[in-house]
Parts: structure tokens; sequence; C-alpha cells
């Protein structure tokens, strides 16, 4: 718009004398010498009726000076600067509107002409802002043709990667079968070594409990008479079955199976199992700490990257998390049992005892050979991944809407920060806004990258960002921004118009449109 | 901003477990309890004495034991005035003081009965009497041996003696035989004598109890108004139990519509019309009431089991009308009519007329909380100059100060105040800014300091200063019952004491029921305490009128009493018309708050208070573009036309809904200034004549029944009829155009319809529906420009609808728009248009005024002549312009 006006023609240097308020460009329509005809051609009246104060055209064109018509338009000359329609409602009312004070002619108020002075800084202005448009023009240009480049240089990049993909990916399918085959023997081998190890518990636990039931008995025998009665089980109140803290008669013969007595081998075989959670032993104090859970532990498999591996190794993460469980499973029963009833007499540490033994070097042989054949085969999957995502990314870019030449391509990558009063405020084109307490805090998002939103003839003036974080009791914050045309790059300001809809001005040599030819150096400049 | 959403009170929406229904107060309870024990009152009528003003007599029931001493006074204008009080309290209790203009003048009361059962008192020309029957007491008020009023009929009478507190009374008991069955503890808190509670709050009453009630029941009336403040119809409706009108001054956010809880004002103030008769009862009491209605028609019909065929007849209609009040006296005044234009000018006799209001006031405001800063005040002023649509005022709420630190400015976002109003000045538009009771508690705030220095706070229950939260956070709250503390906050309006503030510079009073965020019902304890000592629940409803009694006299006094002053306040009592404009507080951006907005200010309106207005788009919320167009259009034709929004809201200036809807604002909004003229001298009838500006049906056309209930349109003056749009995708309302001998044309097509009738108007998004009554003159400006300022001089025209006889008169009034001179100096312009007989007569309304003005007339339009005028002659000095009678239609349009 300023541009334009730059352009006009200079053309009235004589005063042309016409009614008071119309344009020079009008004033034929106004002939003295004839009745005038309203511009819209809805009747026509005497000439001594134009600006007499009173309407009588529907389009106020016979008031041009006064402010008879609601809808009529007055011109001020305003030379020295820009000439100026307003409405001619505004005619002596006391306001000056025109810099040359011409619009109060009769309301008593004496209008200062500023036209000059406004003429003066308005050349100031549009020289400057010239002289940055025309600098802002030429590093546009630059960019246009840096992306040209960066484009051009990306699309090959992209071919390249794309060819590279293929065999990446035959590379992945080789691998995974050399690692299936590879597990195949070592799954086998490493469930041999467990069911054996299974084996060796289940039978050393069988034995443990055989002692327990013996020594139990040989306590509670107390006669020695190889059977243990009603009345010695009655010596353990502690087996009470009804809660009421003694153990009756009754209650006795009931764990006895119905009988008055016991002998050893059935003690162990049917009443043991009944009676061992809650029998004290009598040679131990009977408040004795359980003791820790032991660590059930498996022999660790060699493992060259160490516990911490990325999560993608997920084959790997299943079958040690299977394995853990299994081990876990089985401590949680013995823990479950607390307190323990006895503390059988430790021969064997349970830590040692519980232990899987170390595999055996032929199942080793297997393992390590498999993990070699995960490990190969992850390090190309993850290749695989890589390559797709650069590819994706370089697709993205290269599709993205620059603008018409690809000119604000530039900030893609880039951020930019505003810092005012109590925020900081960060711009990063094409994918984010946020805004942050200066006094530190976290940031909030004011939205993330929706699309370009200028009106329909300039699409490219403003971006949008949207579904920000959501505002306590309103709306996600959103951000506008809207692009000048500047030198550098630069976040001018940020202000929040309504509650939760920001808008932001970002100064870009991109958004400088193509300057003007030079004007011829002579010339009459005082016009605008 | 985020630093805001840390009070959260605001946004809020109205959630009722906050505020008291009726069984939640004890009074009500204790009234309903005792009252259904019947024990009658008597009068002692051989206790008559006739003083100076007024007759007195003792009154007693069985309960009672020490009579209460009744008044009754014989006011100027057909009022009369009942007091019952205490003979000798304990303690003098509370009787309203500033809201009587003056003291009224006593007409002396004829006494004629020798009957020692009753009394009767007439007035000099003897056509109104007050018949005192002593067993039971009962006063009845007859107008031309008609019995119009009967007071305690129902037995209703209620007086809470102040007793001494139960610890004392205990050692002085033994003489009295305390027949009180009510000693269980339950009891005692079910009755809340000497402690009331609510939620968490204990309101510990040092006094105990003094409630007061009466009732009275107006003989053949179905209709009655007033009461506001409420989001309720404008015809009141019959109270079930436990849903009375409640008088609570309150700071309800988003307050929910067709309730009768108590918002942010009250006029103790209910008028009753009937065919051939209106009445009103002022009830003067400043402390929380409630108000039952119950209206029996005249006729009933039963519904019996053979069908509706068994009519019977009651006799004659009634509403029986009780106050209760929470303390103070008995002191009610009985406005006689008998029409509906003498009740107003009864009512504002005793409480005052509406202040004339600066010119500049009845154009458009611009609100919004907030407009940011210095430059965003600048970009919205040029908004409205670029899109050519006019207005006055440039507001700012709270933000504007320096952490709500009232008459300070935001030293970042307002650095140069001064500026900016002279900004707005070179526009000839106004600044207002608000200016809330609360105090931010901070020694280093001159306000606070000085006010606590001096003492000038609200005192808590302990004797120290009142502390409560607001938007400052903690705060103190000025005690505006003080003529000191008035005083001296009316002088902080000095230019010289309030930093940057210009005489363009008005005030705006918010959060002044007073608004407490923590407190009980979010407003005071009531046993805070007030200059003089008395508790706040005494005065609880008067809190508001004081501030903006303050605030006005401030503006006043700031221009040595040369300009008048335009105050707007929130919280109001019956004679806040005599300090400046009310508003119908935090309304929401919905189709049902436009609707009810114009039955909230016809009750304000027949209260007195005629400059009132809802925030236009509704406070809370975002009106859609069609509701704000239509919200434009029905404030335009509304006293106080301001748009408005809460600061969560999408900006909503007019022009940021498209072209097509701008120039549907841009039309409404100019509609209003070309009426300027009119809504002036309507302001100044109601000013010196006491008619309010807007009107409802029933006051225009008090012998048509079918007006009484009509609550969708009004009159504005005598002239306009307005039909307000208040239905999404309207297409054709149906409009009610009263008076079988009435004419009307419609304001924009002329097209004319007989009265009586109700008419199917097509209505498009432009339309507002306003008809011009047959009979009337309007003058109106021909021109619009951006502001009144800027409208000084532009020409006028007259809008002339001829009756069914041809003729037609009206009213304009003209001054310096600002002043008070026309008061003083009798600078002002009263004139009368008449038409009769094909001839337009200007002539002198009002001889005592003079007033020098430049404009002319230029445009007549006659609507309503029989035939095409052959010739149009002017007799007038100075015409010099050839007449051309521009036929079209039923018009005339005529320079």
């Amino acid at each position: 718009m300023l541009l334009v006006l730059l352009l006009l023609p200079m053309c009235w240097a004589v005063e042309v004398k016409r009614p008071r308020g119309v344009s020079l460009t009008n004033h034929h329509f106004y002939d003295e010498s004839k009745p005038f005809t309203c511009l819209d051609g809805s009747a026509s009246v005497p000439f001594d009726q134009v600006n007499d104060d009173y309407c009588d055209c529907k389009d106020g064109s016979d008031e041009p000076g006064t402010a008879a018509c609601p809808n009529g338009s007055f011109h001020c000359t305003n030379t020295g600067y820009k000439p100026l329609y307003i409405s001619s409602r505004w005619v002596n009312d006391g306001v000056c509107d025109c810099c040359d004070g011409t619009d109060e002619y009769n309301s008593g108020i004496v209008c200062e002409n500023t036209c000059k002075e406004k003429g003066r800084k308005e050349r100031e202005t549009l020289q400057q802002m010239a002289e940055v448009t025309r600098e802002g023009f030429r590093l546009k240009k630059i960019l246009i043709e840096d992306w040209k480049r960066a484009r051009e240089e990306k699309q090959k990049k992209l071919t390249e990667l794309q060819a590279g993909k293929k065999s990446l990916e035959d590379q992945v399918e080789l691998l995974r079968t050399l690692k299936e085959e590879a597990e195949k023997p070592e799954k086998e081998a490493k469930d041999q070594h467990r069911k054996l190890w299974e084996e060796q518990l289940a039978a050393s636990k069988a034995q443990r409990e055989q002692e327990l039931a013996t020594s139990a008995f040989q306590e509670l025998d107390d006669d020695m008479d190889g059977a243990v009665s009603v009345a010695e089980l009655q010596t353990h109140p502690e087996l009470d079955t009804d809660g009421d803290g003694a153990l009756s008669e009754g209650e006795a013969q009931t764990l006895l199976g119905g009988d008055t007595q016991t002998d050893a081998a059935s003690f162990s075989d049917r009443i043991w199992a009944a009676i061992r959670d809650k029998y004290r032993s009598e040679v131990l104090p009977t408040d004795l700490p359980s003791p820790s859970a032991p660590a059930l532990t498996e022999p660790k498999e060699e493992q060259p990257l160490g516990p911490s591996q990325p999560a993608e190794e997920e084959d790997e993460e299943e079958e040690e998390t299977e394995e853990e469980e299994g081990g876990e499973e089985g401590e949680d029963e013995d823990s479950q049992e607390t307190p323990p009833p006895v503390v059988p007499p430790q021969t064997v540490s349970p830590t040692e005892e519980d232990k899987m033994p170390p595999y055996d070097e032929q199942t080793q042989a297997f393992i390590n050979a498999a993990q070699e054949a995960r490990n190969k085969f992850e390090e190309a999957e993850r290749s695989l991944k890589d390559v797709e995502e650069s590819i994706r990314n370089l697709e993205q870019e290269i599709s993205f809407d620059f603008g018409p030449n690809g000119e604000f391509a530039y900030l893609y990558s880039q951020c930019y920060e505003l810092t005012t009063n109590e925020y900081v405020y960060r711009l990063c084109p094409f994918k984010l806004v946020s805004q942050k307490p200066k006094l530190g805090g976290s940031p909030t998002s004011l939205g993330t990258w929706g699309s370009w939103a200028g009106p329909d003839h300039d699409k490219f003036s403003a971006m949008k960002y949207e579904q920000g974080t959501g505002c306590w009791q309103g709306p996600n914050r959103s951000t506008t921004v809207r692009l000048l045309c500047g030198k550098e790059t630069v976040v001018t300001s940020t202000t929040e118009p309504s509650r939760c809809e920001y808008l932001m001005e970002l100064m870009t040599p991109a958004a400088c449109p193509e300057p003007p030819p030079e004007p011829p150096a002579s010339g009459n400049r005082d016009e605008l | 901003m985020d630093a805001a959403e840390k009070i959260s009170v605001e946004d809020e929406a109205v959630d009722k477990k906050i505020f008291k229904d009726c069984s939640k107060i004890a009074f009500y309870r204790r009234q309903k309890q005792r009252l259904s024990k019947k024990s009658t009152y008597r009068a002692l009528l051989d206790s008559v004495t006739e003083g100076k003003e007024s007759t007195r007599f003792q009154i007693i029931n069985e309960a009672a034991k020490v009579p209460l001493l009744a008044e009754v006074y014989g006011i100027e204008g057909n009022i009369f005035r009942l007091k019952i009080n205490e003979e000798a309290p304990l303690k003098p209790r509370y009787e309203v003081p500033d809201v009587l203009t003056s003291k009224p003048s006593t007409v002396r009361l004829i006494s004629c009965s020798g009957d020692t059962g009753s009394l009767v008192l007439a007035n000099g020309k003897g056509d109104l009497k007050c018949h005192i029957t002593a067993n039971p007491f009962k006063i009845d008020l007859v107008s031309e041996e008609e019995v119009v009023m009967s007071i305690n009929s129902l037995g209703q009478l209620y007086f809470e003696q102040l007793q001494i507190p139960p610890k004392q009374s205990r050692a002085t008991k033994e003489n009295e035989e305390d027949t009180s069955d009510d000693t269980t503890q339950e009891n005692q808190e079910e009755l809340g004598l000497w402690e009331e509670k609510f939620r968490n709050f204990v309101d510990v009453k040092d006094n105990g109890p003094a409630s007061i009630g009466l009732d009275f029941s107006l003989h053949g009336f179905e209709h009655v108004y007033g009461i506001p403040q409420h989001a309720e119809s404008h015809q009141l409706k019959n109270t079930s139990d436990g849903d009375a009108y409640r008088l609570y001054n309150l700071d309800v956010y988003g307050y929910k519509i067709h309730d009768k809880m108590g918002i942010y004002g009250s006029v103790p103030y209910l008028l009753a019309h009937k065919l051939g008769r209106t009445l009103g009862i002022f009830w003067l009491n400043a402390s929380e009431t409630l108000v039952e209605i119950n209206t029996e028609p005249a006729v009933k019909y039963a519904l019996t089991q053979m069908g509706p065929v068994a009519a019977k007849e009651k006799g004659r209609s009634q509403t029986d009308v009780h106050w209760m009040s929470e303390s103070g006296i008995i002191d009610v005044f009985l406005l006689t009519g008998p029409t509906p234009s003498d009740v107003f000018k009864q009512y504002s006799y005793l409480t005052g007329t509406q202040a004339m209001p600066p010119l500049f006031s009845l154009g458009y405001h611009q609100c919004r909380w907030n407009y940011k800063d210095e430059h965003d005040v600048k970009a919205v002023d040029a908004g409205f100059d670029e899109h050519d649509i006019p207005y006055d005022v440039m507001w700012l709420d709270i933000e504007h100060t320096e952490g709500k630190r009232y008459f300070t400015w935001d030293k970042k976002r307002f650095p140069n105040p001064k500026r900016m109003q002279e900004l707005l000045r070179s526009k000839k538009r106004k600044l207002v800014v608000i200016s809330d009771p609360h105090i931010k508690i901070d020694p280093d705030y001159l306000v606070y300091a000085k006010a606590k220095e001096q003492g000038f706070f609200v005192r808590n229950h302990e004797g120290g200063d009142f502390e409560g939260v607001c938007w400052p956070g903690l705060s103190s709250y000025l005690d505006f019952t003080s003529p000191k503390v008035r005083e001296w906050y009316s002088s902080l309006f000095a230019f010289s004491v309030y930093q940057g503030s210009t005489d363009i510079l008005y005030i705006w009073n918010d959060m002044n029921e007073p608004s407490v965020f923590r407190g009980p019902e979010l407003t005071m304890q009531k046993n805070a305490i007030h200059h003089g000592n008395w508790e706040h629940r005494e005065l609880h409803n008067i809190y508001g009128f004081y501030q903006q009694m303050a605030t006005a006299e401030g503006l006043i006094q700031r221009s040595k009493g040369k300009e008048r002053p335009f105050v707007l306040t929130r919280s109001f009592f019956a004679g806040s018309q005599k300090y400046g404009a009310v508003w119908t507080g935090d309304n929401t951006a919905e189709w049902s708050y436009l609707k009810i907005s114009i039955p909230m200010l016809l009750t304000l309106s027949v209260t007195g208070i005629s400059f009132c207005g809802a925030d236009v788009g509704g406070f809370i919320g975002n009106p859609e573009a069609e509701l704000l167009v239509r919200w434009y259009q029905a404030g335009a034709y509304q006293p106080f036309f301001r748009g408005h929004a809460t600061k969560n809201t999408k900006r909503r200036e007019p022009w940021l809904f498209g072209e097509e809807h701008t120039r549907l604002i841009q039309e409404a909004i100019r509609e209003r200034y070309a009426l300027l003229p009119y809504w002036y001298s309507l302001f100044y009838s109601a000013h010196v004549a006491s008619q309010p500006v807007m009107r409802p049906l029933w006051v225009e056309f008090p012998d048509e029944l079918e007006t009484f209930s009509v609550e969708d349109e009004y009159m504005l003056g005598s002239a306009l009829l307005v039909h307000p749009v208040t239905e999404p995708k309207a297409t054709v309302v149906d409009v009610f155009l009263p008076g079988s001998s009435e004419v009307w044309y419609d304001s924009k097509t002329f097209a004319h319809w007989e009265g009586a009738c109700t008419v199917k108007i097509p209505v498009a998004l432009d339309t507002i529906p306003v008809f011009q009554r047959g009979g009337s003159v309007v003058p109106i400006k021909t021109t619009i420009g951006r502001s009144t300022g800027c409208m000084t001089d532009s020409p006028y025209g007259l809008w002339v609808a001829l009756s069914t006889k041809g003729s037609a008169v009206g009213e304009f009034y003209l001054d310096d728009g600002h002043s008070f001179q026309y008061l003083h100096q009798k600078q002002f312009l009263h004139r009368k248009f008449s038409f009769t007989s094909g001839v337009l007569i200007n002539s002198c309304a009002d001889k005592r005024g003079h007033y020098p003005s430049k404009c002319v007339v230029e445009q007549i339009l006659v609507l309503g002549l029989k035939k095409h005028p052959s010739s149009v002659t002017s007799h007038s000095p100075g015409l010099n312009h050839p007449v051309d009678p521009g036929y079209s239609g039923p018009g005339v349009v005529s320079s």
C-alpha cells in the first residue's frame, strides 16, 4: 500500500477552482454553469444547491463540503501529504481530521496545517521502508537461491537413501534368519539345563520337608513311645484351629485325622503338612525374625552390551523377563508362608542351594553364538530405521510449503526468542510457539504449527499455531504470527489481544515484497 | 494472563450453595414459626395523642407485654407514613438516614371518629382516610370511600423488641415470667437469636433478635411490580413457601435468571396497579429484607369432578404483600396515586428524581475487562473512527491501576494517562475508570495509609479494621456511611489529588455490595461495625448507595460545583437515582439474558432508577455474531448503553464479526445517536417531572388490562414503542400495539396500524421493531457524528406522527449538555411542538429558560397526512431554503 503511494503521479501542481470537498479528479462533475446531477444520477438540482448544507442527493454528492448528507465524502487535498477522503459527517465537528485543516472551516476551532511535517515524516518512513525492502528483497533472493540448492541436495540425498534402503532391508531379513537359526539350539540347551536344575531343587526340597517332619515328630513325642498322642499334640496351643487360643482335645484329634495317636510315618505323610505352618519348634525362640528371602539368581549370561541395553532389543528382554518371573514366583510362594514355622538345621546356605548352576560349556557356546547373531540383526535393523527416519524427514522438508519460492525454508530448523517484562517467548517456525516465565518455571505451549493463515490474496503473510496448552476455563492457546518485511530475522512483539490468543510479529527478509524500480532522481518530491 | 487466574471467584458460575435461601435465614424461620401461633396486636386507642406532625398511639399483643408506638403521618402529595417502633428500646434502633431528600412536609390529618374501637384520620380534602381498627389492630386506607389497602389485616405484624443478652438476663430473670418455650439448644440454633450459622460462618449478634414484619392487602389488585433487583419478570410472581423475593445486596457472578435471590442492589419499593388506581408501598429499611407476594385473582375456577362447569366467584381480587426485615424499625410510606404518574411523583418527592445525566453518558460506552494499555485504548478508539461508528466513552477496568490500588495507574501499561485522555478529548470523547470500595492493605499506598490513620475503615466485631479479600488481595473497606469518610473520599477526586486525572475522566463504582471474596455469601460479616457503632446488618443494603453518593459529590467538587457528574454503580438502594446510573451486573452472553434485560430494566425504571442498562453482549462468555447484533439493537433503545465483556472472553469490538455484522452494529448505534435529542428530553422529564424514561406499557396505558403483564416490549417516553428481537433466527415478531383509539407507525417503513391489536412484523437481521405512536413529535438529529460532542451543532429533525384526529404534540429540551447552568442560570431551552389542522407550532414550554443554539431544524417528517399537501409554508425568520414537500407514501418529508 505504502509503496503504491510512492508511485502516485505528481500531477496537480496548479490549484483548480472547485467546490469545497471535491477532489481534483471529480471537479469536472461540478460545473457551475449547469445544474448539478448527482453522481449516482438519481437527481438533478440547480448548482446553487451544491454545498448549501442541505442534502439533495441520495449518494450525498451535492454536499461534499458540508455535513448535511449522512453518506457524503469530503476530500482534503492535504498539500505536502497524502490527499484523503473523510466522511462528510466529520466536517466542522470540532475535530481536525485533515492535516491541512480544511475540514474545520466553520466550527470555531483552528486546525494547524500539519501536512508538511507529516509529509516529511512519512517520506522518511517510506524511505526507510524502501531501503529495508530493497535490502530485504536482496536477502530474500539469496534465501530463495539457497533453498533451491539445499532442496536439490536434499533431493539427491533422498534418492541415495531410498536406493540404500532396499539393500539394507535385504540384509536385515538375512540377519533375521541367521538369528532365528542360532536361537534354536540355544533354547534347547537352556531348557535342558533348567529342567535338570529344577528336578534337583524339587528333590532337595522334599528331603528338607522330611527332615522337618522327623524332627517335629521327635519333639512332639514327649514320651518317646514312637507315636504322637492327642495329649502330646495339645502341648502346642499355637496349633489351635478355632481361634480360641487353646488346642482342645477334639481339635487335636481332628488334626490327627480322627485317631488318638500317630506314628512317625503317617505323621510325616499326612499330618505334618496340615500343621507345619503354625507349628513352633520348642528348640528355637519362637519370635525369630524370618530369614530374608534368598535372592534367586541365575547364572549371568555373558552380555557384551551390559545391562543398559536399548529398549528395541525386545527378544532379549522378553526372554530375560520370562526367566526372572519364573524365579520370582518360586520365591513368592516361599515368602508368603511367614513366619516360617521351623527353621531347619541349616546345612546348606539357601543362596547356594537355589542358585542355578552355571551353564555347561556346550550350552554357553550356543548362547554366545545366538547372542552374536542377535546383535548383528539388531544393528542392521537400527540402521534401517535411521535411514527410514532420514527419508521421512527429507520428504517432509522437501514437500513443505515454504512460500511461493521457498523463501521461508531457512526458518525451518531455527528458533527465535523475545523477552518481555514477564516472559520469554520462543518461536520455532513451522514447529511451535512457547512462553516461559522469565523468573523460571516450565514453558507453556502457545501452539504447534497449524497452517499459513494470511488472507486469500496474501496467504504467506501470517502463520497459525494451534492446540497449545489449554486455558483455565478457556480455549487452547493459539498464536498467529504475522510476518513483516525486515532485514533481519527477529521477533519484534508478542501480544495477547484476546485471552489465550496470541499475536506475534516476526521480521524476516522472506516477507519483503519486490521493491518498485528506483524512482527517477528528478521531479517534485513534495507530493506523496 | 496466567497471573490473574489465581483469583477464582470471578469465574465460578453461580453456585447457589454460596447463597442463602429462605430456609437458611433465621429471622424468616422465626417469623414463620411465631406467626403460625397467631398472637394478634391491638391498638390502644385511648392512648392517641396528636403531635404537630403525627398521630401516635400504642399497640400491644399478648407476647409483647411492652407496647409499641405507632405513628401515622400525612405527607404532602397524598402520601401516608406509618412508623412502628419500640417506645423505649434498650438502645436506639436503626432508622435509615440520607435516603429521603429532605424531611418530607407533613400535612395535618384530621381525626374524625368518636368510636373507641376505631379511629379515622383524614387528609384535608377528606378524600383520603386511614381507618384504624383497634382490635385486632388494622389500618384500612380508604380513597373516596373505597378501601384500597389494608395493613395487618392478616395479622402478620411482627416486632422483636430488643432484649438483654441471655447471660445478663439470667441474673434478672426472677422478675420476668419468661413464657418462652424455646430454650433447648436445638431450638436456639433453629431460631438463631444470638448466633446464626451458615456454612463455615457464625454470625454473633450482640443485639440479639430484632426482626420486624408487616402485611399489606391490596384490594382489587392483581398486578404488582418493583422491589428490584432480581433477575425476574417485571410483574412480580406469587411466592411459594420458602421462596420469597430477597433484598440483600450480593455479588452474584453469572446470576441465575428467573430467580428471586437477592443480587447487586435493593429498592424496597413496590407498586401495585389496577384499572383506575396505582399505589406504592415504600418500606424504608436497609437491612436484609424478604417480600412475600400472594395474588388471589378475582374469579377462581374450581375444577370439580363433574368438569370445569362449576365455577365460583370469589368476589374481589386481592394481592397480599408481606414484608420482613432483619432489623431496624417499621417505617413505611403509602403512595396513594391514583395514576402511575402520580405515584412516580410521590416516590421521587421522597427519594429524589433521576440526576440529569451529562449528554455524553447517553451515547455509547465501550468497555472491556480490560483494555490493556494506552496503545490498546488508542487502537480501539481508532477502530471506531475507522469503521465510522459513533461512541462517547472509553472504559478502563481494574487492571489500569497499580495492583488494584484505585486512584493509581499501572506505570508500565498506562505511563501517560493524561496524554491518553488528550487523545480522547481531541475527539470529544470521555474516559471512565473504576474505583471500588475495598482498599488494598499496604502501608505504602497513600489512600490506605490516610484512611487507616483516620480510622475511616469499617471495623470488625472485635474492634479492629475489617479485613477481607477482594481484587487486590487483603483489603479494608471504606466506611461510606460516615459523612466524614464520604467527604474525604470525595476530596480524592480533586484533580490535584488524583494524579493523572483530567476533567474528561469519570467514575465507575463496582463491587460495592460490598463484595468480600471469602465472606459469608461473598459479602461482609453482618456484625462488622460502622460509623455510629451501627452493625453492618442494619445498613447492608445502603452501603453501595453511599459510595456512589460520595463519588458523585467528589466529581461535582472537583469542578467547583460547575459540572454534572457521571457515576455508574453496581450496588444501589432507594434514591440511588440522584447520583447516576446503575447496570445489571455480571450477565451472561445468552439469549435468555438479553430477553430478561427488558423486565429487569423496566423494574428499575418504575422504582425511580431511569438511568439503567445491561452489559451489551453479555459480560460472561462469547456471544455469537447474531446475538451480539441483537443485543446492540436492544441496547441502543435502553437508557444506559455500554458494551462490556469479562477478561477471558474473545475480543468483541463491533468490527470483529465481519463486514455485514459491523454494518448492523454501526446502524444500531447510529439509531441511538439519531434519537439523542429525544433521549435527552426524556431524561429531563425524568429529572424534573419524575417520569421514567423506559416505561412498561401499563404506565402509558393504565386503563388497558392487556398491557399489565407485557414485558417483551415497552415505551420510550410516551412516543416510541420498542419490541427488541430477543430470539435467535427470528423472522417474525408478534408486536402488541395497545390502545383502541391509537394509531402506530413503523419508524422505518412508516406503515401504520390501528391500536389494540397484535401484528406480525417480519424481521431481518437489520430490523429493530420500533413504532411511533400517533399524536407524538420526536426530535432527532439528522446527522450522526463520531461522538455526542461532535454533534452539538448538527441539525435537528422532527418526526411528527399524527393521531387519528390528525394532531400531534411533543417536547424538546436542550442545554449545554454538561454543566449545572441549566439549573443555576436557567440556561436551557424547553420547547413544545404541536401539530393541529395542518399547522406545526413550535412554542416555548418553559419561559424561564434561555439558551442560544446555532442549531436548525432541517427536516420535518409528517406521518399520517391524509393527502398530499399542495404547498408548505414557513413562518420562521431566517429560513432561506425553498421548501420541498417530498411526498413519500403516508409520510411527508419537509424541510
